[in-house]
């Protein structure tokens, strides 16, 4: 079974839907605190998918994200290593990490994403929305078409809520917002009724530059958004659900968001299939 | 060695927006009349920790700073040029400092070191510098009213070139000092001058009987064996004030009324309000829901928060209480400790560590608008409401709890003490390590250990300072600032631990704190030994007394066995809880209280739980003069409709809820506001236990004290039947309508009135206040038993008024109803929305001429007679109706009718999609009264065209045909062929949501104009 490890723990408060998430999706997930895998309890190489839910981890004091992103640079487990350095290791064996809001924050505020350069270091900002405000509403989304992430494939517009204050990417330095635009990192875009990108407030709920949602580091293993896809689980997660029923009777019960797990676990469920004749044929040869 | 204090100061790049800084210029602006300029807003660290430069330097940058946006000054605070004055904005000593505290956090993870968080090293301030050079009084002006509290906050301004800097130092060396306080001898005069000196708000009586309890033989015998001398200790005073608290003990509720109706000449005798109308109602709805297999209810009035059965595996726990003292002197903390603190019950509840659903809030407030003059000490209604709102946000998306239900009511009366009702709904185990989940066991022996955050000087006087009015000279103590990062760590650590079987109960630290916690966690064994030097302080320099009694809040004290106390403190190192082992249960009868060894306090537990004196109070029942006004004959009900949805009570909230998360979780299914245009308001909210089965909860709040000046009594009934239809709005069904269908439903009555204890001088109309409490209290027995609903838990506030200058602001008698009712298949709920063109719009259940106290009559400053009534047979039988009509799927939307009558009910149903309605009015009443009056048990309904006869069949005459919903997005009503109302239900809508709340709140005029505009055409 594909093995989803969902971190929890200092205010992060999401972990429940994301796990559900992938339990939907047809995987196993393990809700573990943060403290657990830092005090070397559980091994992240344990699991083929590393994800960090969204809530306000540590309160969100210092900036959303930026206390719980310190603590994976610089907190050192017994054996002296950081997660950080754990989290490198598990994308460069070929296996992937999601971020949801916070979560997209942390992985942001920690340089995985966009990580132009390949060397982990913050290039862009997540920062209080153009309205400054908190905000819970539904927005729709058009995926980049030429994003490349497993997350993402065979979905082109999807619905979700937005449930945050500090949503508004920045980009600084036209160098990195061109590298980024070349090559689709910016994998998810808000969109107005028409289905063409937008910059106007709610349809773009926080002002973020190129009006991203969310992004992909260039293997496409690590991805984040602001969005909440886990909250998008079933039709009746939908606040227009019950005329879209009376509409379609035979509607599916599915939400918008799951497509996005099932996708990623039938990704991984594809690599193994790939990568057991090979194992076979090692223990032949 | 000493610290030096380092700082480190961010400051946005230039070119980043400064979006706070352009905040409070604007506010300066608009609320003050202050012109500041430009205003730039920054950030101050100050580190009281040794480091080095170079750790300094990289902590900042590494650390703190956001590369994007930041540049970083160290230990100096840089300005541009062109800024003339500052603010600075740090804490007082204490006062919770999550920012502060997050960035020691950051530093111990960069340097690597065990570096404790619970002593502060880092300490957070905002520094703000203004383009213009404004006096100092001005500058003072705009820190204290808008961005920050005197009372939790410290403020620097000034001309830019004297910035002065503030870091707290608190306390100053241990003080393990015990006072005596000799009642011998005291006349009565200077007993009560006693209590009122030291905030024990005890009367005469109960003052007189500590000094009984003291010179009785006996006490001084068991004084002597336990070595304290015959005069009460400070603590021990302390804690008897604190039991004996009217927010503890609800001695008004338990008091003997002599209750008189002037009217008719009838007296009578009651022997406590709590006693003969909710917990005797509540067992008789037990004893009929029992009779017919119904025993689902499972813990009632005995616990932090009420606990029905759901299925064989799980609980429903629900909890509402008020957070209005504190809220009135600082909005902010007020809130966010209320609903944290509501948090704490639910969780708090049998063994603990039940699973948090949702949040409720239901908000009172003065005229956001209002424009006269403040009293001393009162703030404005505006500033009360944003404090509130945002302590809401806080409390509630921080913790990761959906807020998915509420209401706001405004009235002038409310501008003295605000009203902030929390509620939280949680689902626990029935079994927790194979015990029953809702069981409270303890024995001697068992350790007590305190969980959470540590004890400062905030929030001593909680619970008593609640129990009196507010005036000028509130004392600063009583606030305290929640930390809802604290709490959800011990929330997270309260969920394992108790599914390991690692705790035997808990309780929540709420008012009153240990002194209230652990009293009544003995009173199980029969007795504790506390050892308040174990108790981990913030800081020092507290008096054991004020260890005893501290409110500081995130607090939980748990019962453990011995045998299990390594296990569950391992566990806490883990999860970086703090536990702190302070005593231990005993069953010698006594609440032994030590310093160090030396008694402070010991006080027999008998004497403390059931010493209080009971009170005997008067009330007197006058009906109120009232009559029906004259309106003009040729009104424009385009018009008047119009403007209804423009009135405060009545506009939308959609700034405010949406700054709530309400659907954190993932299983909320009928949110606050729904439709296409996430603009069509609901009447409750459904959320679903888990993402396994369909099961769920709806959630309602009745709320409608201005019915209270015409009849207390139809008030509360006609609050319990507003709660009742919304949930049967939603699809939800009364319980016991069938033999075991376990339909369960969880009710919180909350009472807050003005003081209603008559005195001659002080409060000349006391008896005709508490004759209307009694009313309200008979309305609720008379409800319960209609209805076969229990209430679970519930709470009282008894004394909501705030004087100042020689003026007194009451709240009107109020009392709030927050149900939840058992949904058994969320997917067959139903919505407020109009679904589709052509359906068919059906008036359910019947008006009458009752405009008396409605939204219509307050439009032309009348309050009118006839005030709505509650006809619960024919109620129930409708609801009834209902529940069978959605079985078949008969129904496609459903909203019940509140404020504005059927023409707001009927505008509000178009708000989801855009579409309009053609509806004709036959009745026999008036026109006005057909559309606005407030006749209870009303929904407005619509039918596919397909299910029409069997709809008809279905409730006879109970339906009226009003019409049907159309796509030309006009809504038109008719009487005898003549239009009396024409609108584009657009134009409605566009008032609705442009109404006064949120444009105070602050939607942001763009956001406005384009949710309107672009959703017309729905989302496809």
């Amino acid at each position: 079974m594909v093995q989803a490890l969902i971190l929890t723990g200092f205010g992060i408060n999401c972990e429940e839907e994301f796990a559900a998430a992938y339990r939907l999706a047809g995987a196993e997930a393990t809700i573990v605190h943060l403290n657990q895998v830092l005090l070397g309890h559980v091994s992240i190489h344990d699991y083929d998918i590393l994800n960090f839910p969204g809530g306000f981890s540590f309160g969100d004091d210092l900036g959303s994200g930026v206390v719980l992103a310190n603590k994976l640079r610089y907190r050192q487990t017994p054996s002296g290593r950081t997660l950080l350095d754990d989290i490198k290791e598990f994308i460069a064996n070929g296996k992937f990490v999601m971020g949801i809001c916070n979560g997209f924050q942390v992985l942001v505020k920690l340089g995985l994403l966009p990580n132009l350069s390949g060397n982990v270091t913050p290039e862009v900002t997540l920062t209080h929305n153009a309205s400054g405000r908190y905000e819970d509403r539904w927005v729709r989304l058009k995926v980049n078409p030429n994003a490349h992430t497993p997350f993402l494939k065979g979905i082109d517009t999807m619905e979700v809520p937005v449930r945050h204050g500090e949503g508004r990417l920045v980009i600084s330095g036209a160098d990195t917002l061109a590298q980024i635009q070349d090559k689709a990192l910016n994998c998810l875009t808000y969109i107005g009724y028409d289905d063409s990108p937008t910059d106007v407030y709610p349809h773009n709920p926080n002002g973020a530059d190129l009006n991203c949602a969310g992004l992909t580091d260039p293997t496409g293993q690590v991805f984040g958004l602001m969005p909440h896809p886990e909250a998008f689980l079933s039709l009746y997660n939908h606040p227009d659900w019950a005329r879209r029923k009376r509409l379609n009777r035979g509607i599916s019960e599915e939400g918008d968001g799951l497509k996005l797990f099932r996708n990623i676990v039938e990704h991984v469920q594809g690599q193994r299939a790939e990568a057991v004749p090979q194992e076979a044929s090692q223990f032949l040869s | 060695m000493e610290n030096i204090l380092r700082s480190i100061q961010l400051l946005l790049k230039p070119g980043v927006h400064d979006g706070e800084g352009q905040r409070v210029a604007e506010a300066a602006r608009r609320h003050l009349g202050l012109r500041t300029g430009r205003v730039q807003s920054t950030a101050v660290y100050s580190v009281r920790y040794p480091v080095t430069d170079q750790q300094l330097h990289d902590f900042a940058t590494r650390c703190l700073q956001d590369p994007v946006l930041h540049d970083v000054a160290l230990d100096e605070l840089r300005h541009e040029p062109a800024f003339k004055s500052y603010i600075l904005v740090a804490k007082l000593p204490g006062v919770t400092d999550d920012e502060g505290i997050s960035a020691q956090n950051a530093l111990g993870d960069f340097l690597n070191q065990p570096l404790d968080t619970h002593t502060q090293h880092i300490f957070s301030k905002r520094l703000y510098f203004l383009e213009q050079e404004l006096p100092e009084s001005s500058l003072r002006r705009l820190a204290e009213e808008l961005l920050g509290n005197k009372l939790i906050n410290r403020f620097e301004v000034g001309p830019i070139s004297q910035i002065r800097d503030y870091t707290p130092r608190p306390g100053g060396g241990a003080e393990s000092i015990t006072n005596l306080v000799s009642l011998t001898g005291l006349s009565d005069e200077a007993l009560v001058q006693l209590s009122k000196e030291n905030l024990y708000a005890l009367n005469l009586e109960e003052m007189q009987a500590v000094r009984a309890y003291y010179a009785a033989p006996e006490t001084q015998q068991e004084r002597q064996a336990a070595g304290l001398p015959i005069d009460p200790t400070d603590c021990e005073l302390e804690i008897v004030a604190q039991t004996w608290s009217e927010h503890c003990k609800h001695k008004e509720f338990s008091a003997v009324i002599k209750y008189k109706d002037l009217g008719t000449g009838e007296e009578k005798e009651i022997d406590s309000l709590f006693k003969t109308y909710i917990k005797n109602a509540t067992a008789e709805v037990d004893r009929q829901l029992r009779a017919n297999g119904n025993d689902w209810l499972i813990k009632v009035f005995s616990d932090n928060a009420g606990a029905v059965r759901i299925n064989p595996e799980s609980l429903f726990v629900w909890k509402v209480e008020t957070h209005n003292s504190p809220s009135a002197i600082d909005p902010y903390g007020g809130a966010i400790t209320g609903i944290l603190g509501n948090n704490r019950d639910p969780l708090a509840t049998g063994i603990g560590g039940a699973q948090l659903l949702f949040n409720t809030n239901v908000l009172c407030f003065g005229n956001p608008e209002f424009n006269g003059t403040l009293l001393t000490n009162q703030l404005h209604p505006r500033r009360i409401f944003e404090g509130v709102r945002k302590g809401i946000e806080d409390g509630g998306n921080k913790s990761g709890i959906p807020t998915v239900n509420g209401a706001i009511i405004f009235d002038d009366r409310y501008a003295g003490k605000p009203l902030v009702y929390c509620g939280t709904g949680a689902v626990m185990p029935m079994q927790l390590a194979g015990l029953d989940s809702w069981e409270k066991k303890i024995d001697a022996e068992d350790r007590i250990i305190m969980a959470g955050g540590r004890v400062g000087k905030d929030g001593i006087h909680g619970a008593t300072f609640s129990s009196i009015e507010l005036d000028e000279t509130s004392p600063a103590t009583a606030v305290q600032i929640g930390s809802p990062i604290t709490q959800k760590l011990a929330m997270d650590f309260l969920m394992i631990a108790t599914r390991r079987g690692l705790i035997k109960c808990s309780t929540d630290n709420g008012a009153g704190g240990l002194s209230s916690s652990i009293g009544e966690l003995a009173t199980i064994s029969g007795g504790a030994v506390v050892e308040l030097e174990k108790v981990p302080l913030k800081y020092p320099g507290l008096r054991p007394w004020e260890i005893f009694v501290s409110e500081s809040q995130e607090r939980f004290s748990l019962a453990v066995e011995p045998s299990k106390l390594e296990e569950l403190l391992a566990l806490g190192r883990e999860m970086e809880v703090e536990l702190t082992d302070i005593g231990y249960f005993t069953a010698d009868g006594f609440l032994d209280v030590r310093f160090d060894g030396a008694p402070v306090a010991h006080l027999n537990m008998d004497f403390l739980h059931d010493g209080v004196p009971r009170k005997t109070l008067e009330a007197e029942w006058q009906a109120p003069q009232a009559q029906e006004p004259q309106l003009a004959a040729d009104l424009d009900y385009t018009d008047v409709l119009t403007r209804l949805l423009g009135s405060l009570n009545i506009c939308s909230r959609e700034s405010v809820i949406r700054q709530y998360d309400h659907e954190v979780k993932g299983r909320t299914i009928i949110k606050p506001l729904m439709g296409a245009t996430g603009q069509a308001p609901q009447d409750a909210a459904v959320v679903r236990f888990n993402f396994e089965s369909w099961e769920g909860v709806a959630v309602s709040n009745g709320i409608l004290p201005r019915f209270g000046d015409l009849d207390a009594y139809h008030m509360s009934a006609g609050a319990f039947d507003e709660a009742v239809r919304q949930i049967i709005s939603v699809g939800g069904k009364l319980p016991n309508l069938a033999p075991g269908d376990n339909i369960f439903w969880s009710v919180n009555d909350n009472f807050c009135v003005p003081d209603s204890v008559y005195d001659a001088a002080s409060n000349p109309d006391g008896k005709q206040k508490l004759a209307k409490l009694v009313r309200m209290c008979e309305a609720l027995r008379d409800a319960t038993a209609a209805y076969c609903i229990p209430l679970t838990s519930g709470k009282d506030s008894m004394k909501n008024d705030f004087k100042a200058d020689g003026v007194k602001i009451s709240v009107p008698p109020t009392v709030l109803y927050s149900m939840t009712a058992k949904i058994e298949d969320v997917r067959h709920t139903i919505t407020s929305d109009f679904k589709q063109a052509d359906d068919v719009v059906y008036l359910l259940g019947e008006t009458y001429d009752e405009l008396g106290g409605s939204e219509f009559y307050q439009l032309f400053g009348e309050l009118g007679a006839n005030v709505p009534q509650v006809r619960f047979e024919q109620a129930k039988e409708l609801y009834t109706l209902i529940g069978q009509a959605n079985d078949q799927a008969l129904i496609q939307s459903c909203h019940d009718l509140s404020d504005g009558g059927l023409a707001v009910a009927l505008a509000e149903a178009t708000f989801g999609y855009g579409f309009g309605a053609e509806v004709e009015l036959k009745g026999e009443l008036s026109l006005a009264t057909q559309l606005f009056s407030e006749s209870h048990s009303r929904f407005v309904a619509t039918v596919a065209p397909e299910d029409v006869v069997a709809f008809e069949q279905h409730f006879g005459a109970r339906a009226t045909r009003l019409g049907v919903v159309t796509a030309d997005g006009q809504l038109t009503v008719k009487q005898a062929g003549q239009t009396v109302i024409s609108a584009a239900t657009a134009d409605l809508r566009h008032t609705w949501s442009n109404g006064p709340v949120n444009q105070v709140i602050g939607l942001g005029h763009d956001a406005l104009r384009n949710t309107n505009e672009s959703s017309t055409g729905g989302l496809g």
